[in-house]
């Protein structure tokens, strides 16, 4: 009781919260939400680390003997024992969980700054300038949501004649940057309506400066909603697409491919821990985007604060 | 009204012109041409020459697109080259099994998350809520095949409950009763799986609908009359929350088409979503195009009819 009086004076002296402020008010308001962001970083950055340090060459490499090992058995060759069992190949699951994790998130990470870059380019221009520019994207943002997108991807990565993981990313990105443009730009149009706007146009200031400079400091914590919403689906989406076999290249091991493994009903059922560890990644690492997604949501809108 | 619905249907034109458009390029870069399947490595290449002239292949590519659309439209696409047979009939039939699997799931669908969503808004923030919350919030977060994969380990291979793949047991002829209760049950959970996924918005849309409801005049001048609050409830506040709902069915086809791709393929449903797969890894191409085209036909039929829907319940929102 004593601490939260001394807080609460504390913030009365001081300026308004700042952005961060209040983001990390929220945060230890929503205890799911703070244990998510920490596993998340823990995990991510583990990931990253982890991978760093595995010889993909040796994970990768067949051990037929140690076929289907169950978790926790020795290795045949005794150089330790599997934590999380072997596949068909005798290949470490563990090993190849990290690794193709790695991937997925890297590649998510990628595509949700190409598709928020230009999502956010997009929306800021035609909220902002509105007439033909905005007309144009508008009828191609309109397009692109009602086109059967999952399909045309899938599409595209079976006819692209040189395929690896860039034209994948292009690919993906092709099809979903207009969500975030949408957003964008229809903030963007109440903003530019705003005083401020007005008054630095008068004032002779560049179009450019206005938008970048002006107009998207003011939605910043909006896009960081967005962009963390983003993520969490193209995690999904990539999985997704990987687990149907359309996703990363087979060379590129992602926690798509470790879940595709049950395609065949004797994995799915008899050799469980082949598969279920990715999709429990999977759906963990989606519910703590998610919920970091959310708090950063109430905490971009005064309304809906906790704390 | 009628304004409405006849603009809304012209703006779908230029959209279907340029999705077919797209199309028909994609289908230019895929190798294989309409009559694969009628020719063998054995035809004499004077033979497929002569093919190519009498189906207009040498013709400019605006002539070959206006047939391609002509015969799209008489719902031609091709021969399967796998299946050795129209791929616009292959189609059909698939269609017929993706057609029921999607009314079961909107049906399921609208039966948990109708129920879930009132109960949420009228017990808001109580410990109920809570829990609907945490359940909307899971089935938004988790992807349709993670959950398709433990829902098929769980309750169709560990407990036994369910049949693990088809539409249909062998064993039964068409058209008995016993026929039919068995496509139901293997119908029901990929059906539960799709519904649990679309309950989301649904549950959300309700509860804050409710919720504002709650607070509205009309709701305040019906409990002065003396009605009691449970019909307060039925007869006042569902039916107002419950007609923009109805406005979601449109989008619930569309968003059930994408993840007929994967609901179909893991639960081994013969339906066009199974069908695309198949077609993509066996390179059928002629039966590839007819099903992007066919579901980028559906997705915008699913957003007109949302916004038809839309229009008729709120007047506020018609194009004028």
């Amino acid at each position: 009781m004593s601490i939260e009086l001394t807080e609460n004076k504390e913030i009365a002296v001081s300026s308004p919260p700042t952005g961060w402020q209040v983001i990390w008010r929220e945060f230890k308001k929503d205890k799911v939400a703070l244990f998510s962001l920490v596993g998340l970083v823990v995990v991510i950055l583990g990931v990253f680390i982890w991978a760093w340090f595995i010889d993909q060459e040796a994970l990768m490499k067949i051990s037929l003997r140690d076929k289907y090992a169950a978790p926790g058995t020795e290795q045949y060759s005794g150089l330790g024992s599997y934590f999380l069992g072997a596949d068909q190949g005798g290949r470490d699951i563990f090993g190849q969980l990290i690794v193709g994790a790695r991937n997925s998130i890297a590649i998510a990470i990628a595509i949700t700054l190409i598709t928020g870059i230009f999502g956010i380019v997009v929306g800021l221009v035609c909220g902002y300038f509105g007439g033909w520019i905005d007309n144009m994207f508008m009828r191609i943002i309109d397009f692109f949501i009602t086109i059967p997108s999952l399909m045309l991807i899938i599409v595209f990565v079976t006819i692209v004649p040189k395929y690896d993981v860039p034209a994948f990313i292009m690919i993906m990105s092709i099809f979903l940057w207009t969500g975030t443009a949408r957003l964008v730009r229809s903030k963007a149009l109440s903003e530019s309506r705003r005083d401020y706007v007005n008054a630095s146009k008068t004032l002779g200031t560049n179009d450019f400066i206005i938008i970048f400079k002006e107009i998207m400091p003011n939605l910043s914590s909006i896009l960081i909603v967005e962009m963390t919403l983003n993520f969490a689906g193209n995690v999904g989406i990539e999985t997704g697409l990987s687990y149907l076999g359309f996703g990363l290249p087979p060379s590129t091991p992602s926690l798509g491919t470790l879940v595709s493994y049950a395609n065949n009903p004797l994995v799915l059922y008899e050799y469980w821990w082949c598969w279920l560890p990715a999709a429990v990644f999977i759906l963990l690492m989606m519910l703590g985007i998610n919920y970091v997604g959310q708090a950063l949501r109430r905490a971009a809108d005064a309304k809906q604060r906790l704390g | 009204m009628w304004k409405t619905i006849v603009r809304r249907f012209l703006i779908m034109i230029p959209q279907l012109f340029v999705l077919s458009l797209i199309i028909f390029i994609m289908a230019q870069f895929m190798p294989g041409d309409p009559f694969t399947g009628a020719i063998t490595p054995e035809t004499d290449p004077a033979r497929i020459e002569e093919l190519r002239e009498k189906n207009g292949l040498n013709d400019p590519w605006y002539q070959q697109y206006g047939r391609w659309v002509g015969n799209a439209f008489q719902g031609e696409f091709g021969m399967s080259y796998t299946f050795k047979r129209d791929a616009g009939s292959l189609i059909g039939e698939r269609a017929v099994n993706t057609f029921w699997l999607s009314l079961a799931s909107v049906i399921i669908l609208y039966v948990l998350a109708i129920p879930l969503g009132v109960l949420a808004g009228r017990y808001h923030n109580s410990l109920l809520d809570r829990a609907i919350i945490l359940y909307s919030f899971v089935s938004y977060a988790i992807p349709t095949f993670i959950l398709a994969l433990l829902f098929l380990f769980f309750f169709g291979y560990t407990l036994g409950w369910f049949p693990t793949s088809g539409s249909v047991d062998i064993k039964y002829d068409p058209g008995t009763f016993g026929y039919i209760m068995n496509k139901i049950y293997h119908i029901l959970l990929p059906a539960t799986t799709y519904a649990i996924l679309g309950t989301t918005t649904v549950i959300q849309y309700l509860r804050s609908e409710i919720i504002d409801a709650k607070g509205q005049d009309y709701v305040r001048t019906a409990r002065s009359k003396g009605i009691p609050m449970r019909k307060v409830y039925s007869r006042h506040i569902f039916r107002n929350s419950l007609l923009p709902i109805a406005a979601f069915i449109g989008f619930t086809i569309t968003g059930l088409l994408g993840g007929s791709i994967f609901i179909e393929t893991i639960f081994g449903y013969p339906g066009m979503g199974q069908l695309f797969i198949s077609s993509i890894l066996s390179r059928d191409y002629s039966v590839i195009t007819a099903l992007v085209m066919l579901y980028g036909f559906l997705a915008l039929l699913g957003s007109l009819l949302s916004d038809i829907i839309m229009s008729i319940v709120d007047p506020r929102i018609r194009i004028e």
